[in-house]
């Protein structure tokens, strides 16, 4: 049951993510290049997700649990540390030379383009070596 | 490379993301942040957070497929960057939301729905990067 609900889940998240243009790194660079050919449609794709993200969350986390598990599995984390503050800058440096994100790669891949394939492929890569790095790192960097 | 500005299409397609964060909280508790998913498939710690980012990988991957054979839709996928950008990029991204723990689904959509502080100073962090990034590239370097 929770497979497919996860399933289906994905499907409409990854529909979203085509419809959108969030797949398009054309079309997601040019919203970052105001000097340029801008265009501003992914202002909507955040405006739309975010609306409907911040009032279905109120209605859902209302309820003591959600329908197939015991509890909200919600960050506990507070601290703003470096650790968020450059991972979040060097992702955001990345995402300008690449011009895909990781929700907007993933769901290109089931089309078989080669572009995507070569950043999925570099952004596992990416994950491996830090999550390598950070069990190295002490626990206050 | 110019892009039709499409307020619908992004709308609605923001409007099924959302609605997608929403259920999964609402279905298996969990936020929906593509790095997560990733990760919890390429990192396998435990079992059974495995089977249920693999499940929603797998929903996202078929998308396309399932959008082409019924509607006949196929999204526009324009790459105006070189193969080395998407390598170095890729691994900056990979790197960048490991340390950072979300990327634009994760801390962009459901942490800032949450008025998470972390995920606000991410959003604002890596978009303002982005923003640099792309005016350096395109404007300074010239690609």
């Amino acid at each position: 049951m929770r497979l497919i609900l996860g399933y289906l889940i994905g499907v409409i998240f990854g529909i979203g993510i085509l419809v959108s243009g969030m797949a398009n790194p054309a079309k997601v660079l040019n919203f970052f290049d105001i000097a340029g050919a801008w265009d501003p449609s992914l202002a909507f794709v955040m405006g739309g997700a975010l609306g409907v993200t911040f009032l279905g969350y109120r209605l859902v986390l209302k309820r003591a649990s959600p329908l197939t598990d015991v509890k909200f599995h919600l960050p506990t984390k507070t601290d703003i540390d470096a650790r968020l503050v450059a991972g979040s800058a060097t992702f955001g440096v990345g995402w300008g030379i690449a011009g895909f994100c990781p929700g907007g790669a993933l769901p290109a891949l089931g089309t078989g383009n080669p572009s995507v394939m070569i950043f999925v492929a570099a952004l596992v890569v990416g994950i491996w070596i830090a999550t390598w790095a950070q069990r190295r790192l002490p626990v206050a960097a | 490379m110019e892009t039709n500005f499409t307020p619908l299409m992004s709308l609605a397609g923001g409007v099924l993301i959302g609605l997608a964060a929403v259920l999964l909280m609402a279905t298996l508790g969990r936020i929906m942040g593509a790095t997560g998913v990733l990760t919890g498939v390429v990192m396998p710690y435990r079992p059974s957070d495995w089977s249920w980012r693999a499940a929603v990988l797998a929903g996202m991957v078929s998308a396309p497929v399932l959008a082409v054979l019924f509607t006949g839709f196929r999204p526009e996928i324009a790459v105006p960057v070189t193969p080395l950008m998407l390598v170095v990029g890729g691994l900056l991204v990979g790197v960048g939301v490991t340390f950072g723990a979300g990327c634009t689904s994760g801390h962009g959509v459901c942490g800032t729905a949450r008025l998470s502080p972390r995920s606000l100073v991410a959003t604002g962090v890596f978009m303002a990067a982005t923003f640099v990034t792309v005016f350096v590239v395109r404007h300074l370097v010239g690609v």
